[in-house]
Parts: C-alpha cells; sequence; structure tokens
C-alpha cells in the first residue's frame, strides 16, 4: 500500500452516491456506521430480505401464538390428509353470500384393497375459522404469559384443521412448520454464535501472533476444509449417543456444524488483523503507548466488526442447510423436536411424495430463509467498506 | 515443475495423516466395539460363535489393545494388504463393498466438475460482457436460487415432478431391466440417460458460485487497456473476448476447483441418498445408522483421500498452466 500521509483531503474522497450525496459536509461528517447505514439502504433488496428475516425470527419467537394447533397434537384418522383451502364465502339461513372464511371438513372412507384414506371434502362441515380464537391448550405466550389464544384458526379447536395438510400421524403441517421456524432459524444462531468465539480467538491468535503458531493454524484451517464437509458431519452425528435428550442433540449438532463453521470466520479474523496492524492509526496508538489489549479493543475491533457482521450473516445460511440437510437423513434432530429438516424426513423417498406431495411445502421456509440471509449478508458485505467505490 | 509437485506431495500427508486419524476416530466413536456388534448379530441369527474365530479375528484387528495400536493396524492392514475390516451388516469385506460406489461417486463428481465449468464459463462469460442486461440480471438470479436450494430439494422436487408428469421416477443410474446385465451399447445408452440428472442437480449450487467469480474476473479484465489495444487493432469482438481477457480469467476460476471438490463430492453423498444412486451416499447412510463402523470410517475415509488427491491435481495443474503460481 502506498499511502501517503496528506491524502485526507476532501478531494480525495472517492464520492458516495447516497441520496445526501450533494450535502458534501454532511457525508463528511458521518461517522462509519451512518456511511454503512445509508449505502445498505440503497440496496434495496436487502433492505426487504432483512424485513424478511425479521419476520421469519418473529415467527419463531411467537410460534405458540401463530400456530393454530398444539405441536405434538394428532388425530389418526387424517393421516396425510390433504389440504383444506380456506374458502372465504358462505351462505346464511336467508341465501346470502357472506363473508366467513370456512373449511370444509373430510369424509374419511378406508379404499379395501390399498388400505388408503380416501378423503372427500364434506359440504356438510363447515369449520369457521376466526382471528385470536381459543384453542386446545393453553400455553404460556414468551414463556411468562399464560394464554389460550391464537393468531387465527377453527372456533371450535376440535374440529379438523389442515390448511396444508397433514402427515403420516394426522398431524397439522402447517402449525408443524412454526414449530419448525424455531429449531431450524436458531440452531444457524447458536451455531454461528459458537463458530465466532472459535474464530475470533484462533483467527485471531493466528493474526496476532504469526509464526509457527499462524502455520499451525492455518494448516488446520485448510485441512478441514480439504475433508467433504457432509460425510464429516454424518460421521459425528452418527456417533452421537442414541439416549441423549433433544437438547443435549440439538447442542451437539451445533456443536458439530461449528467444528467446520469456524474455520471461514477464522479466515476473515485473520485477514483483517493482518492488514489492519499495518494501519497508521494502529501505529499511532501503539507509539502512544496503549496495551495490546486496549489496541485491539479500543481500535481494532470497532473498524472490523462491521466485516464480521456480515460474515456471521453469510454463514447462518449455511447452518440452516447443513442442519436440514441432517435432520433430512435421519442423523440430526428426531421427533419429538420439529425442525424443518425432520418435516422433510417424511418426504424421503417417492412413495411418500407421491401420496403426499404438500409434504414438501416444508422446503419453502428453508429456501426462503436461505435467500433472504444471503442477500442480508450480500448487502452488509457491500456496505461495510464505506469508503469503496 | 518437479519440485513444485514433490513439494506438494509431501504438504498432502500431514492432511492424508489428519483424514486418516479421523476416520479411525469416528470408527471408534460408538460405544461398544465392531466384535460385540458381530457376536450379538451372529448370535440373533442363531450361529456359533467359535472361540477360535473370536481369538483369530480379535489378533487381526488388535481389538482390546489401546487405540493407537488399533489405529496402526487398521493403517497397515490397508497399506498393506488393502484390507479394510469387515462389515458386520453384510458380514463381508469392507472391500467387496465399497470400490464399485466409489468409482461411482468419482465418476459422477468429476463429470460434475466438467459440467460446472462449461456451462460456468459459457453464462459468466454472457453476463460479463452484457453487464446490467435483461441476462445478467436473471444469470445473478438464478446463481442465488442455486445457492440457497440444498441440492436435496431439488432431488426431491425433481422426483415430484417426474413422477406427476411422466409417472416415472429417475432414481437410480439404470433402469430395472439393465440393473443386472453386462455391459453392452443398450446399457451404456440407458446409463447416461440417467446419468445427467444427478450431474445436473449436483451442479447447480457449483455452477451458481462459478459463474459469479467467472463473471466478476472477466468484468476485471473488460476494462484494461490491452482489450482496448486489441479492439483498435481491429480483431474482431468474439475472437478478442475469447483469446485474452477469457484465458486470463479462467485462472483463479481454475484454482477454485479446490473447494468446489469437497463441496461436490458433500452434495453427491446426500443427492444420492434422494435419487437411491449405486454410489457411496445410500451405503454410508446405512452403515451410520446401524453403526456398521468399520464400512462407514472407510467409506469417509476414501472419499476424504480422493478428494484430497483431486485438489492436488487440479493444483498441479494450475501451476503447469500458470508459471506465476509455481515461481511464489
Amino acid at each position: 500500500m502506498t499511502a501517503t500521509p496528506h491524502a485526507a483531503t476532501p478531494s480525495a474522497l472517492p464520492p458516495i452516491e447516497t441520496p445526501e450525496a450533494q450535502d458534501d459536509v454532511r457525508l463528511l461528517v458521518a461517522g462509519q456506521w451512518q456511511l454503512m447505514w445509508w449505502r445498505f439502504r440503497k440496496h434495496k433488496v436487502a433492505m426487504a430480505a432483512t424485513a424478511i428475516s425479521l419476520l421469519i425470527y418473529l415467527v419463531a419467537v411467537f410460534a405458540e401464538f401463530l400456530a393454530p394447533l398444539p405441536r405434538d397434537y394428532y388425530a389418526a384418522d387424517y393421516t396425510f390428509a390433504p389440504p383444506q383451502g380456506i374458502k372465504w364465502f358462505l351462505e346464511n339461513e336467508f341465501g346470502n353470500r357472506e363473508f366467513r372464511p370456512h373449511m370444509l371438513g373430510y369424509t374419511v372412507e378406508i379404499e379395501a384393497v390399498a388400505l388408503r384414506r380416501v378423503f372427500t371434502p364434506d359440504p356438510e362441515q363447515v369449520i369457521e375459522l376466526g382471528f385470536f380464537v381459543d384453542g386446545l391448550e393453553e400455553y404460556r405466550l414468551l414463556g411468562i404469559f399464560p394464554t389460550r389464544k391464537h393468531l387465527f384458526g377453527p372456533k371450535d379447536p376440535t374440529q379438523p384443521f389442515y390448511l396444508i395438510g397433514a402427515d403420516k400421524l394426522g398431524q397439522d403441517l402447517y402449525s408443524r412448520l412454526i414449530y419448525g421456524t424455531r429449531i431450524s432459524m436458531t440452531i444457524g444462531l447458536v451455531g454461528v454464535t459458537l463458530s465466532l468465539v472459535l474464530g475470533i480467538l484462533l483467527g485471531g491468535v493466528s493474526g496476532l501472533l504469526g509464526g509457527t503458531v499462524d502455520n499451525i493454524i492455518q494448516r488446520v484451517i485448510e485441512f478441514i476444509r480439504s475433508v467433504p464437509s457432509i460425510p464429516l458431519w454424518m460421521g459425528l452425528s452418527a456417533a452421537l449417543p442414541d439416549d441423549w435428550d433433544a437438547l443435549k442433540r440439538y447442542f451437539a449438532i451445533t456443536v458439530i456444524l461449528s467444528i467446520v463453521g469456524w474455520t471461514g470466520l477464522a479466515r476473515v479474523v485473520r485477514g483483517r488483523f493482518l492488514s489492519l496492524r499495518e494501519e497508521d492509526f494502529v501505529m499511532s496508538a501503539r507509539l502512544d503507548g496503549v496495551s495490546e489489549l486496549g489496541i485491539i479493543l479500543r481500535y481494532m475491533l470497532p473498524s472490523f466488526l462491521s466485516h464480521i457482521i456480515a460474515s456471521v450473516t453469510l454463514s447462518i445460511p449455511g447452518m440452516i442447510i447443513a442442519e436440514t440437510s441432517l435432520s433430512f437423513l435421519g442423523l440430526g434432530l428426531r421427533p419429538p423436536v420439529v425442525s424443518w429438516g425432520v418435516l422433510l424426513r417424511d418426504a424421503q423417498n417417492v412413495r411418500a411424495i407421491a401420496t403426499a406431495p404438500w409434504l414438501l411445502i416444508a422446503a419453502i421456509p428453508v429456501v426462503v430463509s436461505v435467500l433472504a440471509l444471503n442477500y442480508v449478508g450480500d448487502g452488509l458485505r457491500d456496505a461495510v467498506d464505506p469508503y469503496s467505490r | 515443475m518437479l519440485q513444485y509437485i514433490l513439494q506438494r506431495v509431501l504438504l498432502m500427508i500431514p492432511t492424508l495423516f489428519g483424514i486418516s486419524l479421523l476416520s479411525f476416530g469416528i470408527i471408534q466413536l460408538p460405544p461398544g466395539d465392531y466384535l460385540t456388534f458381530y457376536v450379538a448379530e451372529l448370535s440373533a441369527q442363531g450361529e456359533e460363535v467359535s472361540e477360535a474365530m473370536l481369538a483369530q479375528l480379535e489378533r487381526q484387528y488388535g481389538l482390546g489393545r489401546p487405540w493407537y495400536v488399533q489405529y496402526f493396524l487398521w493403517v497397515r492392514n490397508i497399506i498393506t494388504k488393502g484390507d479394510f475390516g469387515r462389515s458386520f451388516t453384510w458380514n463381508k469385506p469392507v472391500n467387496d463393498l465399497i470400490w464399485d460406489r466409489v468409482g461411482y461417486t468419482m465418476m459422477i463428481t468429476l463429470l460434475t466438475v466438467v459440467f460446472v465449468w462449461i456451462v460456468a464459463l459459457l453464462i459468466g462469460k454472457y453476463a460479463a460482457t452484457h453487464q446490467y442486461s435483461p441476462g445478467d440480471y436473471i444469470a445473478t438470479f438464478v446463481g442465488f436460487i442455486g445457492l440457497a436450494v440444498p441440492n436435496f430439494l431439488l432431488a426431491l422436487l425433481l422426483l415430484y415432478y417426474s413422477l406427476k408428469f411422466f409417472g416415472l421416477s429417475p432414481a437410480g443410474l439404470f433402469s430395472p431391466e439393465y440393473q443386472d446385465a453386462p455391459w453392452s451399447v443398450g446399457k451404456w445408452i440407458d446409463f447416461l440417460s440417467h446419468l445427467w440428472i444427478p450431474i445436473v442437480i449436483l451442479g447447480t449450487a457449483g455452477t451458481a458460485g462459478s459463474i459469479r467469480i467467472m463473471r466478476a474476473n472477466l468484468l476485471d479484465e473488460l476494462h484494461k487497456p490491452y482489450v482496448i489495444t486489441a479492439r483498435a487493432k481491429g480483431v474482431p469482438e468474439r475472437t478478442l473476448i475469447w483469446r485474452y481477457p477469457v484465458r486470463v480469467a479462467l485462472n483463479p476460476f481454475i484454482s477454485t476447483v479446490g473447494w468446489t471438490l469437497p463441496e461436490l463430492v458433500s452434495g453427491s453423498v446426500i443427492v444420492s441418498v434422494v435419487l437411491n444412486l449405486p454410489t457411496t451416499g445410500p451405503l454410508l447412510l446405512g452403515a451410520l445408522l446401524q453403526q456398521d463402523m468399520f464400512l462407514a470410517g472407510s467409506f469417509i475415509l476414501l472419499v476424504s483421500v480422493l478428494t484430497v488427491i483431486g485438489t492436488l491435481i487440479s493444483d498441479i495443474l494450475l501451476a503447469w498452466l500458470d508459471p506465476r503460481i509455481r515461481l511464489s
């Protein structure tokens, strides 16, 4: 780098094309985070993706309220019941069409030869839907407030409700998708947090100390990255004891995912350390007699924090896909825990897909959340260097 | 050049050592050892287990001895005798089970690499030369979708739609009538007509990343003075693009095979479970679910070793193509 000491005149700064750009003074006095925000805001797709991601996390937080039925509620009579679909208008006793959202119940017959259930919508069984209806069981909203209310659902909670169909136990797929959101979305967060701790620690040590330590850590990273990750994950999670409870298994899976996950973040951290070490402001701090730890926390950390945030966002989708894949194979989370991968496992073979194609709906939230988080990460990555281009 | 190859091969040794340790660790992780399972399995089938046989097996695999002795014996058996241990679910030497499957896995992976290169080269070049055109946006969007949709989901969707519209299942690598038939022209044609499905499915994720790399590389090159010079000289645009900037942009593109290869192998394991291909995937999954650890460990070992070797070959090719790499 050939930085001249007096290059920081306003004209040397490349222009940033924000709506505020006309207001040069504002731009020059704006802080780093302010500039990043202006730049991120320009990326319309990333803004929309951020909204979608936040919405998905809200679904995870309020799962009990949003899901019409309890998580483990099942009705064996309704094995593989097809989606009911909402009808909006109902004829009242005077023969007028009224706006009353409802669904039709099913008459169930068992086919003699194939022993398969045949569902025919029954116009006699009207299942009226409403907002803020009482559910089957009491639950605690946010784990605190006991209530029975659900955002929407059948007015009579004992009536069958299969908005997007049922699985092999006659469980409502829609409710289970919502519960699955909680597990699938948090496993990404927990896994990334763990990877981040490891990544910052090892990447930081690597970048700070250099020399032999750096060399060893870099070789380890190269090694881990050269091994195909799915067979490795499969091998490790297959070795988890069968008698572990759901929570233990959940954390074990996040640990397994982080074994590969930390390497990417460690690389980013090390790269930032190496480039910042040479910066003028770090040198001045050192000459001022600031301690090494002080330099890292006070001066270096704030200037690469944004890069870390961007890479963290970009690595969450990978974790979500990994958990989905493992659970899909039956090696990750297991029922009664509900995640999108666990739900997709029901759709593993051709026969299941032929009988109940709606089981594939569980793929939609995976794709949407992964796409959204990818776009958020992309926007952040573009925004973190407010002085570039 | 020779020195570079030698250096790279030497660097590979610690990696191979690490992989063998890791695979052995996975074999050892579940509680109980191979012998306990084997005896339980045999007695469940009502067979007698002779003392002599037990003692022989115990000696062969060093069971009951410290783990490093077992590890040493395991590695020695593989290197000197090519003996990977026994699969207790199949009651066969692992050797009899894996080679066909590893072969198909490698074949599918390599063909996928070629597919990814060709598609990414063509689309990436188009996206770069037509920057900000609708085609460019579509390519970027398709690329993002390819990254976001796990490829086993693509495989599931494909199963669903081919079932719905054609009433057939594209699973497997052969039609039933050719399953056990000897190789013939008919079987080859049948094989090729099944082969493209996993290749395309596996390829999407890799293609997405590679298109972006190709596009970015080419965009960097397109505005360099040598391109303008060539244009000023009157070289036809088509010849110009292919002869100069594309060749320069291709370099970093090839070097990414180092990380696409592990990804493709990873992906092929899970896609082949969905499509029920005769590759490592289904057998590895079955072995892991039944804790048939010698079989599972051998698969993980072989797949990883072959991936590392593949990466090595691509590095050497790259050094051969670009003198700057082997000299620095």
